[in-house]
């Protein structure tokens, strides 16, 4: 992409009176604690994969860092949230322990998942991950379902907590049928979900445009389903909040869906074996000049005086050294026993006769829980 | 019938009321459950099952959808993982091969992803194997193609008595379950318990008792062996019949015990014959209890080909009486 068409994605003027303007200092430092954090952990996730301390796929999510906070600041803590393999963003702004995190990738008994689900696959239950999933768009129909439980709970069950769930997806999954058809459910039983499209330019090496219609006006796409869509600058994390905030407040309340385009990118490959031949080495520095954190510090210090540079410093080290601590817990923690946890979370009501080679059993209690 | 609970009175049934009764109890007892699917509601169901539900339960548990297989199977999922109990209707088993990546990918995979954290309770539901000349694509036997999966559980009702009692089990049960009806049975009568009963999973019945041959089957296909027996009875050969009620889990221990007696197998099985669960269980057969066998196991499937359209070559096709009587036969040699 030129960067004449680069710079057209940015989305207009912000308002004079910013909805996060009535935020306390604490509200924006920790929002740039979390995108420190994700960047942070994601540098040192992709230096164990180089050591070989991760296998499998791996995404980073350095660059994208404003779209997880952002939105995630945006809703409650038992509102359901679900996304896609370039999960760890997520995982760590809703508040999974670090360690936790790393270790799943080590492929260790601390993992979220116990060293079954991998860097693609990370659950949550205590803060309402429902994972992490690898297949391209195969989480839409889950969204869409978490959203009808929280519904179903409140007008058949009774209960009367009203909650939103968030589910997030690549600019690839948009090609997907199973994105369709959960915007369809979700538009036509008025699911209160709200898809959010990181739309980081490219699939792996398709950009955007060789893969999607109506590439620079995706919220058609949700008109098409009767669903309110919106385009917002995923680089600037008070836009984010300014626009994301009503959206979520909205479906909330009027138990409605809605789509996002959040306009991001990524810094590195997609994975971590990518060369990266499918894009200039211009474009991603230019994108670089506008980096989400940069852009939050900035105006943390020069603009609301509420952080000293050197106060930024001391933040950074803090973090180095929780991130620090999360690889050494990784590699310090024992794998998971074959005995009993290849057999085990196969089944919660296991019985005899299951498999032809032996039984399943139930395994160790997860560590999250 | 063993392990009924609350059952009381017996009458005769329809396989679809015995069905409905299963989804109605639940229901009423469990204000978790719903039933979703395409035609559910307002149409009382494609082939009648859910007829009336709407009626009782209104439309915010009695779901009418799209034709969004994929759609509607993760929608499901993704209620069950937050607590819900779905049903899911497929009007027919066919059709679940576009919800695929939903049914076998994520749900019998989400617990043991999220390493215990979450399971999914959720039953699919619907007509599977020939319906009668609907050709290729809508005669689908997915119990081979599917079973295959670890963390999915499989059952697939003879009769209507089972059909209730497996279906609560199924309902009930916190994993999920691929329940296969067949549409050639829906108006099958028999006599089933009233009120709330379960059938246990992985207990096969002994449908007849014998000494020469042990048949194994599951399903429609139970039916054609209790016609092979009658006219193998005639001629003085006699079988134990294992109705397996479940595929997974297999009660291969009962199919042991009674090789061990009659020292003869064959399966009977509505699906392919390549990688079938016939294979499996002969395999299992073969394993636990090779020096019982006084003959290699038999198997009748379906023959090897696409379903065909023309009603004398599905015949030809299909499972029955005769070739199970030629297959017994041919085993012991008279
Ligand atoms: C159904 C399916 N097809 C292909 C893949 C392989 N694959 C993994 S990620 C990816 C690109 C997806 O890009 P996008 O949705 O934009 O997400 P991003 O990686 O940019 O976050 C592909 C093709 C897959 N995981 N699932
Ligand atoms: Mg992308």
């Amino acid at each position: 992409m030129t960067t004449a068409a680069a710079s057209t994605r940015q989305t207009g003027a912000r308002p004079r009176k910013r909805l996060t303007d009535s935020l306390p200092d604490e509200t924006l430092i920790g929002w740039l604690r979390d995108m420190t954090l994700i960047r942070e952990f994601e540098v040192r996730t992709m230096q164990a994969y180089s050591n070989a301390k991760i296998g499998g796929f791996c995404h980073v999510y350095i660059g994208e860092e404003a779209c997880a906070v952002g939105t995630l600041a945006c809703v409650n803590p038992d509102d359901p949230v679900i996304t896609a393999y370039r999960d760890h963003g997520h995982a760590l702004a809703r508040g999974m322990d670090p360690g936790a995190c790393m270790a799943e990738m080590f492929g260790r008994i601390t993992g979220c998942a116990k060293g079954k689900g991998g860097s693609m696959h990370m659950f949550d239950r205590p803060h309402w991950l429902f994972g992490g999933h690898g297949i391209v768009g195969a989480q839409t129909p889950l969204g869409a379902g978490l959203a009808f439980a929280a519904k179903y709970q409140r007008e058949v069950l009774g209960q009367d907590q009203k909650k939103v769930a968030l589910c997030y997806l690549g600019d690839g999954a948009l090609n997907q049928g199973a994105f369709h058809e959960a915007m369809n459910l979700a538009g036509l039983f008025g699911l209160p979900v709200i898809y959010i499209v990181e739309n980081n330019r490219y699939s792996m090496g398709t950009e955007i445009h060789r893969g999607t219609t109506m590439a620079d006006d995706l919220p058609k796409k949700a008109a098409a389903y009767g669903v309110e869509g919106v385009t917002i600058d995923g680089m600037d994390v008070l836009e984010v909040y300014d626009r994301f905030k009503p959206i979520a407040d909205a479906c909330r309340e009027e138990v409605r869906p809605a789509f996002v385009d959040l306009h991001t990118y990524r810094y590195h490959g997609h994975s971590m074996s990518d060369p990266q031949k499918y894009r200039a080495k211009e474009e991603v520095e230019e994108v670089k000049q506008r980096d989400s954190i940069d852009l939050l510090a900035a105006h943390l210090i020069e603009e609301r005086k509420a952080l000293t540079p050197d106060d930024r410093k001391a933040m950074q080290q803090e973090i180095k050294k929780i991130v620090r601590d999360a690889v050494r817990f990784a590699e310090e923690s024992p794998e998971p026993p074959v005995e009993p946890e290849l057999y085990s979370d196969v089944y919660l009501n296991p019985q005899p006769g299951l498999s032809p080679i032996r039984e399943y059993t139930r395994g160790a209690k997860n560590p999250l829980l | 019938m063993p392990a009924t609970a609350a059952a009381t009175d017996t009458r005769t049934i329809t396989f679809r009321e015995a069905l409905r009764e299963a989804m109605v109890g639940e229901m009423r007892r469990d204000e978790r459950v719903f039933l979703i699917g395409e035609e559910v509601a307002q149409y009382n169901g494609a082939y009648k099952v859910s007829q009336g539900m709407l009626d009782e339960f209104g439309p915010k548990r009695i779901i009418d959808t799209p034709i969004s297989e994929s759609g509607f199977s993760g929608l499901a999922l993704g209620a069950a993982m937050c607590g819900l109990r779905p049903i899911v209707e497929f009007m027919s088993w066919s059709f679940s091969l576009v919800a695929a990546d939903q049914i076998l990918n994520n749900a019998p995979k989400m617990l043991y992803m999220s390493g215990g954290q979450w399971g999914a309770p959720v039953v699919f539901r619907g007509n599977d194997g020939a319906g009668g000349q609907l050709g290729s694509t809508h005669s689908w036997c997915v119990e081979a193609l599917y079973s295959n999966v670890p963390g999915l559980k499989m059952a697939i009702p003879s009769n209507p008595a089972d059909a209730k009692g497996l279906l609560t089990t199924a309902i009930r049960d916190d994993d999920p379950v691929f329940f296969l009806e067949s549409e050639r049975m829906l108006s099958d009568t028999g006599p089933v318990p009233e009120g709330d009963y379960t059938v246990p999973f992985g207990a096969a019945a002994l449908r007849r008792e014998g000494t020469d041959c042990t048949l194994v089957s599951f399903g429609r296909p139970v039916n054609f062996c209790l016609e092979a027996c009658d006219a193998l009875e005639a001629d003085g050969i006699t079988c134990d019949l294992l109705d397996m009620r479940t595929i997974r889990p297999l009660d291969a221990e009962s199919i042991v015990e009674s090789l061990k007696k009659t020292n003869r197998i064959v399966v009977v099985d509505q699906s392919w014959p390549f990688a079938s669960i016939a294979s499996e269980v002969i395999a299992q057969v073969c394993e636990r209890a090779f020096d019982w066998l006084d003959a290699a196991p038999r198997r009748v499937n379906t023959d090897d080909v696409p379903t065909p359209y023309a009603k004398n070559l599905e015949a030809a096709y299909l499972p029955n009486a005769d070739k199970i009587v030629a297959a017994v036969r041919s085993l012991l040699g008279r």
